[in-house]
């Protein structure tokens, strides 16, 4: 039909295209009022639309691409520096880790003498004072803010009455000071001006040890103790391994020669004598306690033996025979707290045995301190009172927080018409000065110091100073007429003038430590001069009392330092508190328990504290740990403790008699992380005491052997792990406990702070815990540490019972947390038989130990903050782990033994920690798995740990060498 | 074969404890009492102070339950190594609650045990209140609450899937289930029951909502013939239920390593346990119920005799599983078995143990004496005792066993903090509140089978 067919032919319907498709585009859209697209698009829009409504608003935050790229920066690739951290003044070598600019962590330096690639828990936590955001933000005045200009203006105005004067009426005090480049600028100032004085104090000095030397030698010397070459040591109250800016060397050379132990030779033997556990004390064959005071009596006692040898049996004769059976390899050490007359026996002993130029070298000292340091104080004091002082320079150091309370040097210094503090805190000596300039952290400014053996190190700058601070060597220059100093001109220039060219400049930047700056061993002859000895008579009779750093917050520096103030202090655990450490035997005769409020020393040195009783402390004494009660610290440290220096004399030493001690009837709760410090007769912590441990150790493995790997309801070999197999052991036996392998992890893992209260209730979150088990009795305790971080099992506890498997076993045979698909059941942490993981039981990120805009700049970009909810535990360090796969992936090989190292293996003293392929048969952890010595932590759970032990050798208490 | 609902021969020697139903009951009658607690009677002073409370501790559940969102966990005292603490015991305690309902209900019903008809109704109430109330811990004790459903096997877009090799996925399907099962059951049985009240009530409103209700019931020969099949079906599908809920419940305890928790006899010594308390927290409600609201001629000194008699036999059978796991932990010859086993009963927290055997085994043997369970005042003591009994013994698995297991240098304290007994004591007024609404608005007695009861004794008396 023709209508039909024009139709057609015009295409006149819009349908007609569509004829000739059976299912045409779309065509089940024709009769839904809202079709399919519509709804999809209404959805889609209200779904986004909703996305928006429900979320909060996140911060603005811009990302910006480098202008200019700086050199040898790749984004997501860290840059490390060698510099220098400070101890006592002396320098540990470090390599900081910068992320874009960022230090974000410290390790050791391998080139440098001190650290040999080893730290400290204080080098650790170092990276955390730089990012306190209490650190002092501007240069003040009075209480009023000010500028560096302004300073500069007022500080000429002071200065120009004193330029008539040759000085005079100028007084500088520091802490000590090796910076080479300060020395020469100190000589200058010196020529430019004799009159003025140049001081160095601290609380805890070497004063005594460098007297005791004068008086041996009759000259300055410094001893460099060689524990590697050692068969034989003998500690008089000494924590060689923990003390001293030169105990991660000493600590690293002591575990050395405890590793002879696997290879069946014999180990080091140590004697020590000591009134407190201490971590040398821990480790010592025979241990025997005795008061600080009555360590002058055995040092004598020991000297006399050469003439007359004890008779056979006990501590003293032991030690004497050892000794005299060691000639030349045998070490007599005494403590920093001992008098100068214990030094002079203790040097003289070494002499008379032939260890000196063996296993004790002497050194011209590197710093210019005083021998008698106390006098440094009293003298400014007098001085300042008798108006003597116009212009007083305090660099660095709180005199006004630790002079003893009888001094009143708060006070005094008001007298001084122009006050000037340099520190890095506004602290209770920052109040009393007129002028406050914030002093730039080690890791902001250009500077140099010498190691304990004299070796010079750079300290360069790896960030510009973020809160605008200065340093010594600025304050020096304007001093010398420098009117805008530059830190690292007067550095460079220094060294320039020292002969170091350019390429040598750049060589020691790089390595962390100027060649040839070592000094050399002196030879030396010992004084006859009779050594009048101040034996226990003199100290009088009744409670003695030890003044000591405390192990975590030394002299009170660190007492800001979050990190520091959380962590346990050995033995005792305790956490954000000091306490009076007194022996089982005194608490029961006093009825002290521990937590009970004590009021010790008389009048106006009387302080008030709580006690703790401590296991392996001897009777009749006390311990304090000194650094805290600080008032003007910041936020972390302000009314943690109470000050153990108001105890002390004008001139009385860190020892001292006949304090009464009376319990108040108050009593405060402690804080502890542990609390049970027996293994309960539990196969957790081998020891092998007998002479041939090695068949002792495979005799006891015959006897428990572990459970088959088949013994389980799962299939044993549900999966192969092949590729790497990661695994760690850990040397019991070289441990010295000394808790840097928990800070190391804190810094590179992100570990938040969670404050006393949160620890309180046994939430703190450390990812590796060092336990401290006692065997025998209180009074004469055999004391062994444990490292315990996650054990990475094959067959793990914690993964069956998570209901969501946001942990599980990876290839490598990891043991991974999954934060992202954890709800938080904390079933897994019920079921970890070895309670290894932590728990974000609140926001911890963004709790007041975290806070501070500045503190989010120190975070490891290569590891995921955690939020609240979430489990979290050790992770053998995968970001490390991932970084050398991939390198060795681009590199087209395997990784190589050694190649990875997590943080605690990094930081730890002893060499205790080896990670590594256990697959790889080579590899230095699989041979260390081999040896008869290891073990797995409740290997009868079949657990199959991959983390295993080496068992801890024996130790005889001082009960029985005594008894 | 002597009639069920007639006493047997050796209780009728002893003249106690009589009847099933007071003589003298009829249809209407039970109508008219049991529909006239929720249609006529003004409701006693004591329902608006007990529903006060409940309501004030509702309140407090959710001041606590929002401050828990905004903090964290870490309001409560769980800590490392107790990771779990009140939560868990709470749930487990609601839980072995929610048992008898549905035991009496349904393992009952098919034991022909026709003393269950007074008692059905309420018990199972309160099974769904307390499992209501269980099921909120579990929820509340995830350290991130707001992706609780990822213990669901759903279509996950990136994949993931629950790890069913974890007790706690078995949990879910556990109480989900026998909630569901339970609350339809109790639902089914209650369409006569709603239908009455409609016919009864005055208010074309209130005839309205239980006409909606009762699903259009008109009590057709066709009705009850499909009712009665439901129901049956309905009670086989529950009696498996009773025995797998607790016993996955304990399976989160028997799966883990933990001294303590690690025992093959946990499954049984929960179900018996959670019968123990159930029955133990019915007694708590129905006497002063029956009381207030004058329910004598229904719930009579046989239930009261039989619910006690139930208490005493399961409370024997949990006495046995605590000397059973003393023994098998000495008999293991294992160190960190016996000393959890030394640590229970002389450790720092031999108190919640030694109480709890004074609680449950102890004080519990007076139900022997006759005397005891005639002196319903003394009863409702005694299974108040049994109640707090059952939650120290949870308090005891799960704290005492977790605060010092393998490694000494991990041992620790716990304690609850405000926040945990806020979060229980709210749980305790949510369960209060839902009670007495129930009494207010739903018929607490089953009047259709109460009829059925009469029928019965009238054709057996005919």
């Amino acid at each position: 039909m023709t209508w039909r067919a024009n139709e057609r032919l015009s295409n006149a319907s819009p349908l007609a295209h569509l004829a000739g498709n059976e299912f045409p585009e779309g065509a089940a859209e024709w009769n839904d009022p809202t079709g399919r697209r519509e709804f999809l698009r209404v959805m889609a829009a209200s779904l986004a639309l909703a996305g928006t409504a429900a979320c909060t608003r996140q911060p603005l935050e811009k990302i910006v691409p480098y202008v200019q790229q700086p050199e040898l920066v790749t984004p997501g690739e860290p840059l490390h520096f060698a510099t220098a951290h400070l101890l006592g003044g002396y320098a540990r070598g470090v390599l900081v880790e910068s992320h874009e600019g960022r230090p974000t962590k410290i390790e050791g330096n391998p080139d440098h003498p001190a650290s040999l690639g080893r730290t400290d828990l204080f080098a650790q936590a170092a990276i955390l004072d730089l990012y306190d955001p209490d650190r002092s933000q501007s240069i003040v005045y009075g209480n009023q803010p000010s500028s560096w200009n302004d300073f500069l203006r007022s500080f000429a105005e002071s200065l120009s009455p004193l330029l008539t004067k040759k000085g005079a009426g100028l007084r500088i005090l520091t802490e000590t000071v090796t910076s080479p480049t300060f020395l020469e600028q100190m000589r200058a100032l010196g020529e430019r001006w004799p009159e003025m004085r140049w001081e160095q104090y601290e609380p805890f000095h070497r004063g005594n040890e460098r007297e005791g030397i004068l008086l041996a030698f009759g000259q300055a010397l410094d001893p460099i103790w060689h524990f590697d070459r050692a068969d034989v040591v003998v500690a008089l109250d000494a924590d060689f391994l923990c003390r001293g800016s030169a105990c991660v060397r000493q600590a690293y050379d002591f575990a050395q020669r405890r590793k002879a132990a696997l290879d069946g030779r014999e180990m080091c033997r140590l004697f020590i004598a000591e009134p407190a556990l201490t971590n040398a004390g821990a480790m010592a064959d025979e241990r025997w306690t005795v008061r600080a005071g009555d360590i002058a009596d055995l040092a004598e006692q020991l000297l006399a033996g050469l003439h007359t040898p004890p008779a056979e049996g006990g501590w003293l004769a032991n030690a004497f025979h050892a000794l005299n059976s060691a000639r030349g390899r045998g070490i007599v050490i005494a403590g920093a707290e001992q008098p100068p007359e214990v030094h002079a026996l203790v040097h003289r002993l070494n002499a008379k045995l032939e260890n000196v130029g063996k296993t004790v070298e002497y050194i011209a000292p590197a710093d210019t301190a005083s021998t008698k340091p106390e006098r440094v104080l009293s003298g400014l004091a007098d001085d300042l009172r008798g108006g003597h002082v116009e212009l007083l320079l305090v660099l660095g150091g709180n005199p006004c927080y630790y002079a003893p309370r009888e001094l009143q040097f708060s006070e005094a210094l008001s007298r001084a018409p122009m006050r000037v503090h340099l520190a890095p805190f506004r602290d209770e000596t920052s109040i009393h000065c007129q002028w406050h300039i914030p002093e730039a952290h080690f890791l902001e400014t250009w500077s140099d110091a010498r190691a304990f053996d004299g070796t010079a190190s750079i300290i360069q700058p790896l960030i510009q100073p973020l809160f605008g601070g200065h340093s010594l060597h600025e304050i020096a220059a304007i001093l010398l007429g420098d009117p805008s100093p530059d830190p690292y001109q007067i550095v460079r220039q220094s060294w320039q003038r020292r002969g170091l060219g350019d390429s040598a400049w750049r060589q020691a930047l790089r390595k962390g430590v100027i060649e040839g700056t070592t000094s050399p061993a002196k030879e030396v002859t010992v004084s006859s001069a009779l050594i009048n000895s101040t034996s226990s008579a003199q100290l009088g009779a009744g409670l003695e009392i030890a003044i000591r750093p405390d192990p975590n917050v030394l002299d009170g520096r660190y007492a800001n330092n979050a990190w520091l103030q959380e962590l346990p202090r050995v033995f005792t655990s305790l956490s954000w508190d000091n306490a009076i450490l007194a022996s089982p035997a005194l608490a029961e005769r006093m009825k002290w328990k521990t937590g009970d409020i004590l009021e010790i020393g008389a009048g106006a040195r009387a302080v008030r504290g709580p006690v703790v009783i401590a296991a392996g402390h001897v009777d009749e004494a006390v311990t304090v740990h000194a650094g805290y009660g600080r008032t003007f610290s910041g936020r972390i440290g302000n009314g943690v403790g109470f000050s153990a220096y108001d105890l002390r004399g004008a001139s009385s030493g860190p020892v001292f008699r006949g304090v009464p001690a009376r319990k108040t009837g108050d009593f405060v709760e402690l804080v502890f992380t542990q609390h049970h410090h027996s293994t309960e007769g539990r196969d957790i912590l081998r020891v092998f005491s007998s002479a041939d441990a090695m068949s002792e150790a495979r005799d006891f493995a015959k006897k428990h052997p572990a459970p088959a790997p088949d013994e389980t309801l799962f299939h044993p070999e549900e999966f192969q792990f092949s590729g790497y197999a990661w695994g760690m052991v850990i040397d019991l036996n070289s441990c010295i406990g000394c808790r840097t392998c928990m800070v190391a992890c804190q810094a590179e893992n992100n570990i938040p702070v969670v404050g006393k209260e949160e620890v309180a209730r046994g939430r703190d979150m450390h990812w590796i815990r060092v336990d401290t088990y006692h065997e025998g009795s209180s009074e004469f305790p055999r004391t062994y540490f444990q490292p315990v971080p996650c054990m990475h099992c094959e067959n793990a506890p914690c993964e069956l019972v998570c209901p969501v498997g946001a942990t599980m076993t990876d290839h490598e045979g990891l043991n991974v947390q999954v934060y992202n698909r954890c709800i938080g059941t904390r079933y897994c942490s019920n079921n970890c038989p070895y309670k290894v993981r932590r728990f974000n039981f609140l926001e911890y990120t963004s709790s007041k130990y975290e806070e501070g805009a500045s503190r989010r700049m120190m975070r490891n970009p290569d590891v995921t903050v955690r939020t609240r909810g979430v489990m979290e535990k050790c992770t053998y360090c995968l970001q490390r782990i991932t970084r050398a796969r991939i390198r060795s992936q681009i590199e087209n090989r395997k990784v190589r033994d050694g190649e990875i190292v997590p943080a605690c293996a990094q930081a730890c003293p002893a060499d205790a920690i080896t990670f590594g392929d256990l697959h790889d048969a080579s590899s230095r952890v699989a041979r260390l798995k081999a040896h008869p010595f290891d073990y797995s932590m409740l290997a009868e759970l079949n657990t199959r740990p991959r983390t295993s032990y080496l068992a801890r050798l024996g130790q005889s208490s001082g009960e029985e060498s005594h008894a | 074969m002597p009639d069920p609902v007639k006493t047997s021969n050796a209780a009728e020697a002893l003249g106690y404890p009589g009847e099933m139903i007071a003589p003298g009951e009829s249809y209407a009658s039970v109508s008219e009492k049991i529909g006239g607690v929720i249609l006529d009677r003004r409701h006693p002073r004591v329902w608006w102070v007990g529903f006060a409370v409940g309501f004030g501790g509702v309140m407090m559940l959710l001041l606590a339950v929002t401050w828990l969102f905004l903090r964290g966990v870490g309001i409560w005292g769980v800590n490392v190594p107790i990771a779990w603490g009140f939560a868990i015991v709470n749930f487990v305690w609601w839980i072995g609650i929610g048992h008898a309902g549905t035991l009496i209900s349904a393992i009952l019903l098919l034991m022909f045990q026709q003393w269950r008809t007074s008692i059905n109704r309420l018990a199972e109430a309160m099974t769904i209140f307390a499992v209501a109330c269980a099921g909120l811990f579990p929820l509340l004790h995830l350290g991130r609450p707001w992706v609780f459903y990822w213990l669901f096997p759903y279509p996950d877009t990136m994949g993931l899937w629950p790890q069913f090799r974890s007790p706690l996925v078995w949990d879910v399907f556990a109480v989900s289930t026998y909630f569901t099962v339970s609350l339809i059951y109790w639902y089914i049985g209650m369409v006569p029951d709603l239908a009455t009240l409609r016919d009864r009530a005055k208010h074309p409103l209130v005839a309205r909502i239980y006409a909606i209700l009762c699903l259009g019931w008109r009590g057709s020969a066709r009705h009850w013939g499909r009712y009665e099949t439901a129901y049956l079906l309905l009670a086989g599908l529950a009696t498996p239920l009773v025995l797998s809920v607790h016993s996955v419940v304990s399976l989160d305890f028997a799966v883990a390593i933990v001294p303590g928790w690690h025992s093959t006899i946990f499954p049984p010594y929960f179900v018996a346990g959670a019968i123990y308390s159930g029955f133990a927290m019915v007694l708590t409600l129905i006497l002063p119920l029956r009381r207030w609201y004058g329910l004598e001629n229904y719930i009579t000194e046989r239930h009261i005799n039989n619910m006690s008699n139930v208490m005493l036999s399961t409370g024997m059978i949990v006495a046995y599983g605590y000397i059973m796991e003393a023994f098998m932990s000495w008999y293991s010859g294992d160190g960190f078995e016996r000393f959890m086993m030394a640590n229970r009963a002389g450790g720092p927290y031999a108190i919640t143990f030694w109480m709890l055997i004074l609680c449950n085994i102890l004080i519990p043997q007076s139900l022997w004496s006759q005397k005891v369970r005639r002196n319903h005042l003394v009863l409702w003591l005694v299974a108040i005792v049994i109640n707090i009994g059952m939650w120290l013994e949870r308090y005891v698995i799960v704290v005492t066993s977790l605060t010092r297991d393998f490694v000494p240098s991990a041992w620790g304290m716990y304690g609850g903090t405000k926040w945990d007994y806020a979060t229980f004591w709210g749980t305790v007024g949510l369960f209060l509140a839902l009670m007495f609404l129930f009494v207010r608005f739903l018929p607490m007695i089953s009047m259709a089978e109460i009829r059925g009861l009469i029928a019965k004794e009238k054709g057996a008396g005919s």
